[in-house]
């Protein structure tokens, strides 16, 4: 297959043989995973399988837990080693946008959370400001329900609002990739579907990589899927296939429902 | 259900009753907390306020509150009416009737004028010292919460700074004495005969000769004694941040000094303002840190009368209201001419650390208010 696009070529994100320990205790074991370009990757599994630090070791926030490190393997993002020593972190984050399971707005008015990475940037001209503001909430569907209060505190608006206020907060910086984790894990049905419709539209201009339990939301939305188990990778491929004809056994029961 | 009646109760209710005793007890010992603060605060607003206020316009006496301390000359005149005079209206009065028509002369020292002396100093060093505990302090307690890695070494650092809160207020005297008084560093054309070590640098000299008793010396004890406080309080406000707010902001690109700066800080803020309310308080009111560092009984000009520059205002000596308090108590004879100086300085101090109190209270809660819960 030829692609015209040089970035499909090197996958966004491609992991090998990824150990990591917290502390002395082994989550992940040799995870050796591609996750291509322009593409939404579901990871599925059981709760603590390590679905969350493995997404976490993509923009190295795992950094900041004490005894947390990666013992084996390397995570390359878009070609390069991000355990170089020579890596400019900052930079990776910003290109490394991520949503949290738990929504976390800033204590701070609607615009200033959706300019808040902006101005980390540098970006001082208000009329840029506003224009990229305006951009992003309309992005997520967002910008007529709060263009009228957009000083006013973020913690005022609903659980699905705040959440779709981190993911404007988050393609503000214009990330290349963005990883969220379990974004819709305690929203209603209608604000999840929103945010699906939301991931399906933002998939043109970006890489995302969504960790769910919500398996009916991994197949509707994804176009890769991984099954983690017990910090092993027990297996990945196209969506479709592993939702109807998986290979493994342990896969098999675990999307039909059957454990987990 | 079976026996329903058993809901219901037969005979005296002990437990009721077992109830209401602790609930009186408890009761008991609050409302005497709060009885003996009435009378305390009753006393010194019943003998302080007929100083102070006054029932004609302005209704405040401006002359306590502006004039600078004196002597107190109480006498009578020849046809024996008794006088009470400050210092300097008592020479007018001697050069108009002469010394030979005054009898029963007593003076009492610091007794008569105003307490502005007292006033400014206790301003400055509260002012002086909050500043000094808050820059250390927040700054200590960002390292703590923030970049420590927790081990033996942080741990004992807390035990320190924990037992430091609990050292006697008249060791911070002595300390702030034989260090900021007597040894900290100064640049000097002309290193004193006591400097403990003087450094040449070519063009001057790197000294320990100490601060001498001074605004600085004195602000500087304040400061290590309400810093404890200000280092834990703070910390805790760091900590209660949540994580969350730190992770986001990390993710979005920012460095670790900018998160703290942006997303930690700010909403540490009134949580650590609160902290340093009642470290306002304790730094204002502590006479034995001061007694040795900065307070003078008697002073004729303000700090910054004769002062060259901030830094001279920072060099000079202070009188200060608990100081002047102690002075008024414990070396001036009580008599019904003391009265107004000494329930007046209470009376005035205490309205100065409600103002204070009220002051920071009120920033406190317009951080607050700036942040969008
Ligand atoms: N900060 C930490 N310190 C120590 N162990 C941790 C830490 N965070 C997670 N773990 C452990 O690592 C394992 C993987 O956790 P992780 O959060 O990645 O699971 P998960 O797949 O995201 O689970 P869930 O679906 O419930 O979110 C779990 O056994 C968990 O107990
Ligand atoms: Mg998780």
């Amino acid at each position: 297959m030829v692609s015209d696009s040089p970035s499909a070529a090197v996958p966004a994100i491609s992991i090998e043989n990824l150990r990591f320990q917290y502390g002395e205790k082994q989550v992940i074991h040799d995870v050796t995973l591609d996750i291509p370009s322009r593409e939404i990757t579901a990871f599925i599994g059981p709760s603590g399988c390590g679905k969350s630090t493995l997404l976490r070791c993509f923009n190295r926030i795992n950094d900041r837990i004490p005894g947390a490190r990666v013992t084996g393997g390397s995570i390359r993002v878009a070609g390069i080693d991000i355990a170089r020593p020579d890596l400019d972190l900052q930079t990776l984050r910003r290109r490394v946008g991520m949503v949290f399971q738990k929504w976390n707005p800033f204590p701070k008015s609607i615009f200033d959370n959706v300019a808040y990475g902006l101005r980390i940037h540098g970006e001082k001209d208000r009329s840029a400001l506003e224009e990229r503001v305006e951009y992003c909430l309309r992005r997520v569907a967002l910008w007529d329900d709060v263009k009228d209060r957009l000083k006013s505190s973020a913690f005022g608006l609903s659980g699905g609002q705040q959440q779709r206020l981190c993911i404007a907060r988050t393609i503000a910086t214009r990330p290349d990739i963005i990883l969220m984790d379990e974004p819709c894990s305690a929203l209603d049905p209608l604000s999840t579907l929103k945010i699906e419709e939301l991931l399906l539209e933002l998939k043109n201009d970006y890489t995302i990589v969504i960790v769910t339990h919500n398996l009916a939301q991994a197949s509707r939305c994804s176009d890769k899927t991984a099954f983690f188990f017990l910090g092993k990778l027990i297996e990945h491929g196209p969506t479709t296939k592993i939702f109807t004809k998986p290979d493994q056994q342990q896969t098999e029961s675990y999307v039909s429902g059957a454990f987990g | 259900m079976e026996n329903p009646e058993q809901l219901l109760r037969k005979g005296v209710h002990h437990e009721a009753l077992k109830q209401g005793a602790v609930k009186a007890v408890l009761g008991g010992m609050a409302w005497g907390v709060v009885l003996i603060a009435l009378l305390i605060f009753g006393r010194i607003c019943w003998d302080g306020a007929p100083v102070l206020l006054k029932p004609e316009f302005p209704f405040v006496d401006t002359a306590f509150l502006t004039e600078k301390t004196e002597t107190l000359h109480v006498f009578d005149d020849a046809s024996g009416t008794r006088h009470s005079l400050p210092a300097s209206e008592y020479h007018g009065w001697v050069e108009k009737h002469g010394a030979e028509s005054i009898f029963n002369e007593t003076t009492y020292s610091y007794s008569g004028g105003g307490i502005a002396g007292p006033i400014v100093g206790t301003a400055l060093l509260t002012l002086l010292s909050i500043v000094l505990a808050l820059f250390f302090g927040v700054s200590a307690a960002i390292y703590l919460s923030e970049y420590a890695k927790d081990g033996a070494f942080i741990r004992w650092v807390r035990l320190a700074i924990l037992n430091l809160a609990g050292v006697p207020s008249i060791v911070f005297g002595l300390f702030g004495f034989a260090v900021f008084v007597l040894a900290a560093p100064v640049f000097t054309d002309t290193p004193s005969e006591r400097s403990l070590l003087a450094i040449p640098l070519g063009f001057t000299w790197f000294s320990f000769q100490g601060w001498n008793s001074s605004l600085i010396a004195g602000s500087a004890t304040l400061a290590c004694m309400i810093l404890p406080v200000i280092i834990t309080a703070s910390e805790e406000s760091l900590k209660a941040v949540p994580q969350g707010f730190r992770e986001a902001s990390l993710a979005l690109g920012a460095t670790r000094w900018h998160t703290i700066r942006k997303c930690v800080l700010p909403f540490a803020l009134p949580g650590i303002l609160t902290s340093s309310i009642l470290s306002l308080a304790r730094a204002a009111g502590e006479t034995a840190p001061i007694m040795f560092t900065v307070a003078v009984a008697a002073k004729d000009d303000f700090p910054w009368e004769g002062a060259t520059g901030p830094l001279g205002v920072l060099q000079s000596q202070v009188q200060a209201l608990p100081y002047h308090i102690y002075t008024l108590a414990a070396r001036i004879p009580s008599s019904d001419y003391t009265q107004r100086a000494q329930y007046g300085s209470v009376f005035v101090f205490l309205l100065m650390i409600f103002l204070f109190s009220t002051v920071s209270i009120i920033l406190r809660n317009r951080v607050r208010s700036k942040l969008k819960w």
